[in-house]
């Protein structure tokens, strides 16, 4: 809430903008921690990123669970995740990704990992094997049968893991450059 | 199941007891000693029926498919050697009681690791596998390594440890070797059964060779003894137990347990003579010239053990029966010996023998057990070391000169044995003239008991000769005994062995007379070889050119990274597919008419890549060859590794402009690499020539869908419950694997992230050191490598 052109007097009056900057966005599209310099954004891109972000995500989702009988799976659909945050981050800037999902990276990957080695031994206390999975089909009023396969979870794991991976590389490579160079215009590096 | 259990327990209780250590050290030693003394009394019980000739065995499978089992067997030589483990182990956890000052760290950890190394050492005895015997072969190289170097704040104590575990791992590499060499031509690794049917031959003459060099390793004979002295820096029943009952009598057991496989190799039992001999005479000589108490009764390990191995390989009945009772008596006499020096130690603050005197008069009753075991060590009537040292010199007589000539360097090696046992006793209890009496309190009954019962049993088994002669020649009929079988016994007459014992005696106390004038005698000789400076140029040179080979490989050049990589791939596998190259005949230009606009495409920014200028240009075209190879997984019916290629295409190609951004819009191009232009030319179409040929032989390979796959597809809709095969497999079927997978990618994940992060914070520090303020696109980019050096900018 630093830029004065986004906070600017909205009582009728035409915001004092310079005319070169008229046609740099003054909307904030993307709930982002940290706005950019209007010269730095991109209004179709930020919109596009907007509209499409929960829907990628939503696609991720059914890529996870429609692994088992057609194409997806928890790698894909993990990748996918990760494209719309990184969508996100193209289109909002550095915070953006921050922001949004307050677990961190390596936190994300930890997690999809502790589920990914779990999941192999929770068929051990019911007597399986490791790593065996059980299949349970449930009749569920108005969608009808559904099927539940325990190697979903697994398929999560991994899911949640490549998620990280993904925001790591945003973490690093992609705000961490940014803050470096953002650095070197201050004239600090 | 016992003996397992017993193994098992020692080592659980190991792992448990440094939570009751953390509060109480001396309670933490006490309930060490119990799972040894458990195991001893267990034993003992069986003991009846395992001399008479029945074995208990235990089998726990492992790895069934593969042939893995731990296998344990309880017979004479394992009694043997239980009975110094254990009883040992457990004197020496009693006597830590007292020993250690309560609550310290050095205690702390000793206890856990004492019972850890007494699991370990149980566990080898027993072992009747030869991938039994090595797991726990170097489990104790472990725990010994842990128990020298102690905490490792000590430059000296961290070396010595280092040394410890460098020759005797190096030492069990070998032999490993060995076993499988034996055991692949035995076709079993069972020792039991190996020693039924010994496989004949090259291999076993090369089993041989390798077995016996982790051997000699682990048993510090010439020339690996250096690192058994070194070792000494360790506490005193540390040093106690290795010398006693563990670690260097690992090496004695295996040449004792294989000894049965070997009967009749030279390979075998002409090193043990040679370098038993040697280690016998060169470590008695040593020890008649130290002055640390401690240094004098490695020495004199160092030459027991020689002893011990020249006993012990030699295959025959006679040999044997002394072995097992010269084994036997040195536990027990260099038990007590250690102990003693530890009370006098911990009493006196000294161990040097110019320092101690007149402690005999103040210590008494500590004196006389040392006494008692002295006379063991030295073999003086009616101890155990006197029975072991007479039949050991009836053991060499009857086999001609060679076996004169044996025995008379067994002579000499007595005498340095009984002059060394004479030092011991003069320098830590005699009254030296001109030396002030040392001030020192007798040691309470925690330090004095446990130095006792080994003393006092080499006098009751030395005595009650009948009783030792069955434990030993248990273990002795291994080998077949000749038509007069030689017994242990007190009196054999006015016969040669009782001659070289009184010569031994004798001599031994002139030596010992003589101590003044032959030490500096000695310190005027040139020493030409000593492995202790061996092994220190041995170390540097490895390092030496650990840093020299570092430093030509790791150059922090991308391009001569990847032409390394290029140069192993055409040198190993690309030779090997030329070398069977054929090529299949019904080989088709293509086989769906899709793959010819796609494979052009491909083509087309595969040449575009090689000659683009501007970086995001490479980048962009790289993509395509990407998106290109994609379609084709289409066109061949594999929706889910095609959509995988082109998510991970999309993320490669947002990962590369990330980092175009900090890089120059064009590649750079410098005078080296325009002379390197046709080198590298020709090494990348050679890659490239030789990946295309690999792909087109190794697909023409398969013939029809393997047997696995038409399982797969059977199985998954009801096994796994998925339709999709590929998910099947990859969340069912091969789980496993993609576990491992997610966890290499989470390492590598984290890996990256933190170089880049750590270069960042390097770069921070480094510019608030306030080195300069020129904006950074004028100085020229840099990455820094891993060992923190700055390099300039990779060159293309």
């Amino acid at each position: 809430m630093t830029d004065p052109r986004i906070t600017a007097p909205r009582n009728g009056e035409r915001p004092r903008v310079p005319w070169t900057g008229w046609d740099a966005p003054r909307e904030r599209w993307l709930l982002s921690g940290f706005p950019r310099d209007g010269r730095e954004r991109a209004m179709l891109l930020e919109l596009a990123a907007r509209i499409v972000f929960p829907t990628v995500l939503v696609l991720s989702i059914y890529l996870l669970f429609a692994g088992h009988d057609r194409a997806g799976g928890g790698f894909s659909g993990g990748l996918v995740a990760g494209q719309a945050f990184a969508l996100r981050y193209l289109a909002g800037g550095r915070m953006d990704d921050s922001a949004i999902i307050s677990l961190r990276p390596p936190v994300l990957i930890g997690l999809g990992l502790t589920i990914a080695t779990l999941t192999g031994f929770v068929p051990l206390m019911f007597g399986n094997e490791l790593l065996e999975s059980a299949i349970y089909k449930i009749g569920v009023p108005l969608l009808g049968q559904i099927k539940f396969v325990t190697s979903i979870v697994l398929d999560l794991g991994v899911y949640l893991l490549i998620l990280g991976v993904v925001l790591d590389l945003l973490r690093t490579l992609g705000s961490g450059i940014e803050a470096d160079a953002a650095a070197a215009e201050r004239g600090q590096a | 199941m016992p003996l397992s259990a017993f193994v098992l327990v020692h080592l659980l209780v190991a792992l448990a007891l440094p939570i009751v250590a953390r509060r109480n050290t001396r309670a933490a030693f006490a309930i060490a000693a119990v799972p040894p003394a458990a195991a001893l009394t267990w034993v003992l019980a069986r003991s009846g029926a395992v001399l008479g000739g029945d074995a208990i065995v235990e089998e726990i499978q492992w790895a069934p498919l593969l042939g893995l089992e731990f296998t344990f067997r309880l017979d004479a030589l394992a009694l043997l050697m239980t009975l110094l483990v254990a009883g040992i182990g457990v004197l020496v956890l009693v006597y830590s009681i007292g020993y250690f000052q309560p609550g310290t760290g050095d205690a702390r950890r000793s206890a856990p690791l004492l019972l850890a190394f007494a699991g370990a050492m149980f566990g080898l005895v027993l072992a009747d596998d030869l991938l039994t015997v090595y797991v726990f072969w170097e489990l104790t190289t472990i725990c010994s390594f842990l128990l020298v170097g102690q905490a490792g704040i000590s430059r000296e104590s961290r070396r010595s440890a280092l040394q410890a575990l460098m020759i005797t791992a190096m030492g069990g590499l070998v032999m490993l070797l060995g076993f499988v060499v034996l055991g692949e031509a035995a076709g079993t690794y069972r020792i039991s059964e190996i020693i039924n049917e010994p496989p004949g031959g090259t291999p076993l003459v090369v089993a041989a060779s390798l077995i016996l060099v982790g051997a000699l390793t682990k048993s510090a004979q010439m020339p690996f003894h250096n690192w058994l002295p070194t070792a000494m820096v360790a506490p005193t029943p540390i040093s106690a137990y290795l010398h006693a009952a563990s670690m260097v009598k690992a090496g004695i057991f295996l040449v004792a347990r294989l000894g049965p496989v070997f009967v009749g190799v030279p390979q075998w039992w002409v090193p043990t003579l040679v370098f038993g001999l040697i280690t016998m005479v060169l470590g008695g000589w040593r020890a008649l010239h130290e002055t640390d108490l401690k240094k004098l009764l490695a020495y004199g390990t160092v030459s027991q053990l020689g002893f011990l191995m020249v006993l012990v390989g030699q295959g025959t009945y006679a040999a044997a029966l002394a072995g097992a009772a010269m084994l036997l008596a040195h536990g027990l006499f260099k038990a007590t010996l250690f102990l003693v020096v530890g009370a006098v130690d911990h009493q006196a603050g000294t161990r040097d023998v110019r320092e101690l005197s007149g402690l005999g008069r103040r210590m008494p009753a500590l004196a006389i057990i040392a006494a008692l075991a002295a006379a063991s060590m030295a073999g003086l009537p009616p101890m155990l070391g006197f029975l072991g040292k007479e039949a050991a010199f009836g053991a060499f007589l009857g086999r001609g000169g060679n076996g004169l000539f044996v025995d008379l360097v067994l002579v000499l090696g007595s005498v340095f044995t009984v002059a060394y046992s004479a030092r011991m006793l003069w320098g830590a209890f005699g009254d030296k003239p001109g030396v002030p009496a040392t001030a020192a309190k007798p040691p309470n009954g925690l330090l004095l008991v446990p130095a006792a019962v080994p003393a006092f049993a080499g006098v009751v088994l030395g005595v009650g000769y009948p009783l030792t002669d069955e434990l030993a020649s248990a273990y002795a009929g291994v080998f077949a005994a000749g038509p007069e079988v030689p017994h242990l016994e007190l009196w054999h007459g006015f016969e040669l062995p009782l001659l070289f014992s009184v010569i031994a005696v004798a001599a031994g106390l002139w030596v010992h007379a003589l101590r003044t004038p032959l030490t500096l005698w000695r310190s005027r000789l040139p020493k030409p070889l000593d492995a202790q400076r061996g092994y220190e140029r041995m170390m540097a040179l490895l390092e030496r050119t650990a840093v020299g080979v570092t430093g030509r490989m790791q150059v922090g050049s991308l391009p001569t990274y990847l032409a390394i990589i290029l140069l192993t791939v055409l040198a190993v596998p690309g030779s090997v597919l030329l070398y069977h190259a054929h090529i299949p005949d019904d080989m088709r230009l293509y086989h769906n008419l899709l793959q010819v606009p796609l494979a052009i495409l491909v083509i087309i920014a595969a040449i575009a890549a090689v000659r683009a200028k501007r970086r995001l240009t490479a980048v962009v075209v790289v993509g395509v060859i990407g998106y290109g190879i994609g379609g084709l997984f289409i066109v061949d019916g594999g929706p889910d590794v095609a959509l995988a290629q082109f998510l991970v295409e999309t993320l490669t190609m947002v990962a590369f402009v990330f980092v175009l951004r900090r890089l120059p819009a064009r590649f750079t191009k410098g005078d080296t690499a325009r002379s390197l232009r046709w080198p590298k030319l020709a090494l990348s179409v050679a890659g490239g020539v030789v990946i295309a040929l690999a792909a087109v032989l190794f697909s023409a390979a398969r013939q029809r869908p393997p047997d696995v796959s038409s399982d797969f597809i059977a199985q998954s809709e009801q096994g796994a419950g998925a339709t999709n095969i590929v998910n099947a497999i990859l969340v069912d079927f091969r789980a496993f694997d993609t576990v491992g997978e997610i966890s290499v990618l989470a390492v590598a994940a984290t890996g990256v992230a933190s170089l880049v992060l750590a270069a960042r914070f390097d770069r921070r520090r480094r510019s608030t050191r306030g080195a300069s303020a020129v904006p950074s696109e004028e100085r020229p980019k840099s990455v820094v490598s891993g060992n923190g050096q700055r390099h300039e900018e990779v060159q293309e």
